[in-house]
């Protein structure tokens, strides 16, 4: 079944304490080649049947009010991913 | 009036036994949050608590070590996964597995960073209810015969305290059946399942029994006054078990 | 370094005295901004106006409510200064506690913030209150929250009460405090403004008290913890000042984000820092940020201060200096240290992976200057921006519509009353499972309680108490109370009843109440009407605190808790602190032993109006409960020394809902019943069992005294003259609340009606 995949990420103004985290220790495991980290989250919404135009406006929608908090997260990406073989 | 035990009165535990000198190191990383607890539980067991930086790189002469619970590195990425990679985890590591078989005792955020370390199976994950969750849990002993629980009868009862967030055991099945079969469920729920772990189970062993981990916190309930229902001691018994292994094995 | 932006210098604005500023977008009044030229003597620069826009907002300067809270400093006794170390002014005031330790405790508020954004809003006020702490030399160990909701069944409060709940939890509980008590109030005029109120208490040793000062000329200036990012820009005068207005999302300016564990890290490299001595003074970063950080430790001490602001470390490197100067970043301290101490300083830092920037030095010039690459871009006298803002006597008066409320009676309003037994059952079931009388375990239960190892009771007894000293035992009390009905029907009583209920829960713990601090929740203080409310309940409450004897050492005030014209009820949030020698003397609100004997201390009138009955009928009018502070400082006396002398296993406040709510309350403790017999009680107070039970007279406790103390008991009530009866006994076998002659209720169905109501509209 086809599934819509919704990516959500801190607001790049907004201080994400996890990516804060993990970028800190990174180079204590010898990882120097990275400066920033920021820790979004995925979402996958499976849909039975056709991704028509007025689903992937819902999964928009959804995505804008449910899956992400506008205060502070910005929805990045919305997309359909092609069925599991 | 019934009297009600003076608070912050030690001398009814195990002081003045020939345990005292034993040496129990307690492990702080940035986050770690209980260990002054876990030091004072130590200390009421009737042995010497010692510090252990999670950057130093020696256990200096500790006879075991407690990993308390906690939000080390804020419990970020997933908990434990970032202490795990800490100098002394790499120390104690290497120590549980010798073969002195360290004692060591993981507590909630000790737990999720020793299954991170791989020393003990499986792992956790957000409790089924998605909240945190703070209560007074009632446990079964299941296996009686660990460094850390020798002084429990088995299938004894006790009541200790539970708070997390991400304490949901999970294991893929061929797992649980080896922890099961091996006897290696050290501690199970009672009554009911506060976060949704499989099999009910609230904390596990390795196969020396050397190496135990839970989710519950007996180091919260290890002096009148302080523990569950204002009365429990009920923890107590995890830190006296090391001290009578210490002293009925290599020691 | 490269300018992305125009640096509006001292030198530029002396030669253009004509440019326009946008002293209005940031909160300031016209004549403000014209005080600020005339102290500057030409145009403050762009930085200089943000740092008066913020440092003269409502939230930091107290404008409007100054000139009231005088008296709380006016009304205080040479013996209630006695144990205050530090009082009103500082970060939060130091109480002595003996031995050499001492305790400092506050409330505040974090209303606007969590209204937006329920859990970052909750989470950056326990944050910043427990900063505050800090700043005083002191390890934080345990927080408490007096928490305000609208209606229950509100489609927007389970988004509140979720994210308020979870992030006081999220935050706090990665602190390892204690969270130890609080209130969960709905009413339907907090919809669209809940209160988030959040206390903090921390101990220490009296050599460890910091002050926020910048004192020895040539001492280091150094910002540390956290970056500095776009956070709250603006909030402190926007969020915090001004109602919400839906129309106007734009407003809303970033949410600050909270990260606990930079916090927790930060606690310890504090303590770290006073226990070597390393910092001569030290200040926390919380509204105002920078701005309020510079100018209260330059004003504090010798009076001057120069500071590079490129020099601090950024998040987001687009940040202008006034927005630098501005930002509400959390998990930041700013302190000052001593060349010799540098190094030192710095190995701290370090150890626990802390950034940290100097940022310049004290000096003796009276003058607070920041620069910018150099160039100087503040240039002012620090007291001005700190301490000497506007002042205003804002005009207030008595509400006309209250004396219509008032004779507004509950008898009066021929609302049908419960009398027989069976309806007085179901009066008891329904006020035991309504939203402010239920139980709130489900909101307590996502606070860890047992963290530290030293609480020695927690919600939901009267109050929580934490050991300080593990040798003698010595510890604290501490309750939060606020009846918003109360105040509304009558703001000064209403602040007394607030205290009166809160001293009263430290004492029915069995400590003795030592310090007062407030969180003053109000309306817009540019309504005459609300500014009467606030007027009052500061008159009230700061008498109150002289007849009990307890002085407020700290507090914090809310001001335009209002959703378009209406104003929330005035909410004054009173927490009181007592003390113990030993808390293994605390007594638990719960009874427990078989066959003791419950006695009810004091009397009771037929106070219905403002009560949890009342309000259950829909009802809000007449007076409240009438206040008796010699009373209460009776009863106090008494259930101090049952506690003391073991007199007593169990003691329960009779407050909202009366003695209704504390039989269940006190039988549901530890599940174990009670028969209670209340006709020869009714007969000598000369009222119904109904107005027995849910009258909300003041000055009340039962408490549960073993057969071996009962004669000791009874002689120390009446040598002191104060009301006693005994209503009934400890059943434990029968797992029921009995009220002979008129009902049994099972414990499991008291419990039942008790529990489930959160868990039914919050999952």
């Amino acid at each position: 079944m086809p599934r819509i995949v919704v990516d959500v990420m801190p607001k790049p103004e907004i201080l994400d304490p996890q990516g804060k985290a993990i970028v800190g220790s990174l180079p204590r495991l010898g990882f120097t080649a990275f400066s920033g980290v920021r820790q979004g989250k995925r979402f996958e919404l499976t849909v039975d049947g056709e991704v028509t135009d007025a689903v992937l406006a819902q999964a928009r929608e959804a995505a804008e009010t449910l899956l992400s908090n506008p205060v502070i997260e910005d929805v990045v990406n919305v997309e359909v991913v092609a069925d599991r073989p | 009036m019934t009297e009600t035990p003076l608070i912050g009165a030690v001398s009814s535990t195990a002081t003045g036994t020939p345990l005292t000198g034993a040496r129990i190191g307690v492990v702080t990383f940035p986050g770690t949050l209980d260990d002054r607890d876990a030091a004072r539980a130590v200390r009421l067991a009737g042995a010497t608590a010692v510090d252990l930086w999670h950057g130093d790189t020696s256990l200096g002469d500790v006879d075991a070590v407690v990993i308390p619970g906690g939000f080390s590195y804020g419990d970020y990425l997933r908990a434990g996964a970032i202490a795990r990679f800490a100098p002394m985890m790499g120390q104690i590591i290497k120590a549980a597995n010798s073969d002195a078989r360290l004692p060591v005792l993981g507590i909630c955020n000790g737990f999720q960073i020793l299954t991170e370390s791989h020393l003990l199976p499986g792992s956790m994950v957000k409790n089924d209810h998605l909240k945190f969750i703070c209560r007074e849990q009632v446990l079964r002993v299941e296996n009686n015969t660990t460094a850390w629980t020798n002084q429990y009868a088995a299938g004894e009862q006790i009541t200790i305290v539970l708070k997390n967030q991400d304490g949901q055991y999970v294991a893929d099945e061929k797992t649980l059946d080896e922890l099961e079969g091996e006897g290696r469920v050290a501690f199970r729920y009672v009554g009911w399942n506060p976060n949704g772990s499989r099999r009910d189970i609230a904390g596990i062993t390795n196969a020396a029994g050397n190496v135990v981990g839970l989710m519950p916190h007996p180091e919260h309930a290890v002096e009148p006054g302080f523990g569950p229902d204002h009365t429990g001691t009920d923890g107590l018994g995890f830190f006296t078990s090391v001290l009578a292994h210490l002293v009925g094995g290599k020691k | 370094m490269s300018q992305k932006f125009n640096i509006d210098t001292v030198e530029h604005a002396a030669a253009t005295p004509d440019t326009e500023l946008p002293w209005a977008e940031l909160g300031l009044k016209r004549n403000e901004f014209d005080d600020v030229v005339k102290l500057l003597g030409r145009r403050p620069t762009a930085a200089e106006l943000a740092m008066y826009s913020v440092m003269w907002s409502e939230h930091c300067s107290y404008k409007s409510s100054k000139v009231h809270l005088k008296q709380f400093g006016d009304k205080v006794t040479a013996e209630m200064k006695m144990d205050m170390l530090v009082g009103i002014g500082e970060n939060a005031g130091v109480t002595n506690l003996g031995d050499g330790w001492a305790v400092t405790f506050k409330v505040e508020s974090h209303n606007h913030p969590s209204f937006v954004e329920p859990y970052q809003g909750a989470a950056t006020g326990i944050g910043g209150i427990v900063r505050d702490i800090i700043s005083m030399g002191a390890r934080p160990v345990a927080v408490m929250d007096p928490l305000r909701f609208g209606a229950i069944d509100h489609p927007d409060t389970a988004r509140l009460v979720h994210g308020i709940v979870s992030g006081i939890g999220g935050y706090g509980n990665s602190l390892g405090l204690p969270n130890i008590g609080g209130e969960v109030v709905f009413d339907d005029v907090y919809q669209a403004n809940p209160l988030v109120n959040a206390l903090a208490v921390g101990v220490m040793r009296h050599e460890d008290i910091r002050l926020a000062n910048a004192s020895g000329v040539g001492n280091r200036v150094v910002l540390f913890g956290a970056r500095t990012g776009g956070d709250g820009i603006g909030g402190a005068s926007v969020l915090a000042s001004e109602s919400f207005d839906d129309t106007k999302p734009s407003k809303r300016p970033a949410v600050q984000v909270g990260d606990p564990f930079a916090e927790k890290v930060l606690i310890e490299c504090c303590l770290e820092l006073f226990k070597g001595s390393l910092v001569e003074g030290i200040q926390d970063l919380g509204a105002a940020g920078i701005s309020c950080a510079t100018s209260e430790l330059a004003s504090n001490g010798d009076g001057g201060m120069e500071v590079e602001l490129t020099s601090v470390l950024l998040r987001d490197p687009t940040l202008t200096p006034g927005e630098i100067l501005m930002s509400e970043s959390q998990e930041r301290m700013m302190a000052v240290v001593s060349p010799a101490n540098a190094a030192a300083f710095e190995a701290v830092m370090d150890k626990w992976a802390v950034e940290y920037s100097w940022l310049g030095e004290v000096t003796d010039t009276g003058r607070l200057i920041i620069n910018w690459d150099g160039a100087t871009i503040v240039d002012v006298d620090p007291r001005t921006v700190a301490h000497e803002g506007p002042t205003y006597h804002r005009p207030f008066h008595r509400p006309e519509w209250l004396d219509g409320v008032q004779s507004n009676t509950f008898r009066a309003s021929g609302t049908a009353l419960p009398a027989t037994g069976l309806e007085l059952k179901a009066a008891v079931v329904e006020l035991v499972s309504s939203p402010n009388m239920c139980d709130k375990s489900w909101v307590t239960n996502q606070y860890d309680r047992f963290v530290g190892g030293n609480t020695a009771l927690a919600a939901p007894d009267d109050a929580g108490v934490i050991r300080v000293d593990e040798q003698t035992g010595m510890g604290v009390a501490l309750s939060t109370d606020a009846n918003g009905r109360y105040a509304y029907l009558d703001p000064y009583t209403g602040a007394q009843l607030a205290l009166a209920e809160s001293y009263r829960n430290v004492a029915t713990a069995g400590a003795v109440p030592m310090a007062v601090t407030d969180c003053l929740n109000f309306g817009s203080p540019e309504d005459p009407e609300v500014m009467w409310q606030f007027a009052e309940a500061v008159r009230g409450l700061s008498d109150a605190c002289m007849e009990l004897g307890v002085p407020v050492t700290g507090g914090n005030v809310s001001l335009y808790n209002q959703t378009g014209s209406t104003p929330i009820h005035p909410t004054p949030v009173v927490g009181v602190l007592g003390k113990f020698d030993d808390v293994a003397r605390r007594t638990p609100s719960g009874w427990r032993e078989d066959g003791q004997a419950i006695y009810l201390l004091g009397t009771t009138a037929d106070e219905l109006d403002g009560s949890e009955f009342a309000n259950l009928r829909g009802h809000l009018g007449g007076l409240p409960p009438r206040v008796d502070l010699a009373r209460e400082r009776e009863l106090g006396q008494i259930l101090i020394n049952a506690s003391r002398d073991g007199m007593v296993d169990a003691a329960h406040d009779l407050s909202e809902g009366g003695l209704a709510a504390a039989l269940v309350e006190s039988s549901l403790r530890y599940n174990t019943g009670a028969r209670i017999a209340l006709d020869e009680v009714a007969a000598r107070d000369g009222v119904d069992v109904f107005t027995l039970l849910f009258s909300e007279t003041q000055g009340r406790a039962i408490v549960a005294v073993p057969r071996s103390e009962e004669v000791r008991f009874n002689d120390m009530c009446t040598a002191r003259r104060f009301p006693v009866a005994r209503i009934g006994v400890v059943d434990a076998e029968s797992g029921s609340l009995e009220l002979q002659g008129q009902f049994s209720a099972p414990l499991d169905e008291l419990r039942e009606a008790h529990e489930g109501t959160l868990p039914k509209y919050f999952g």
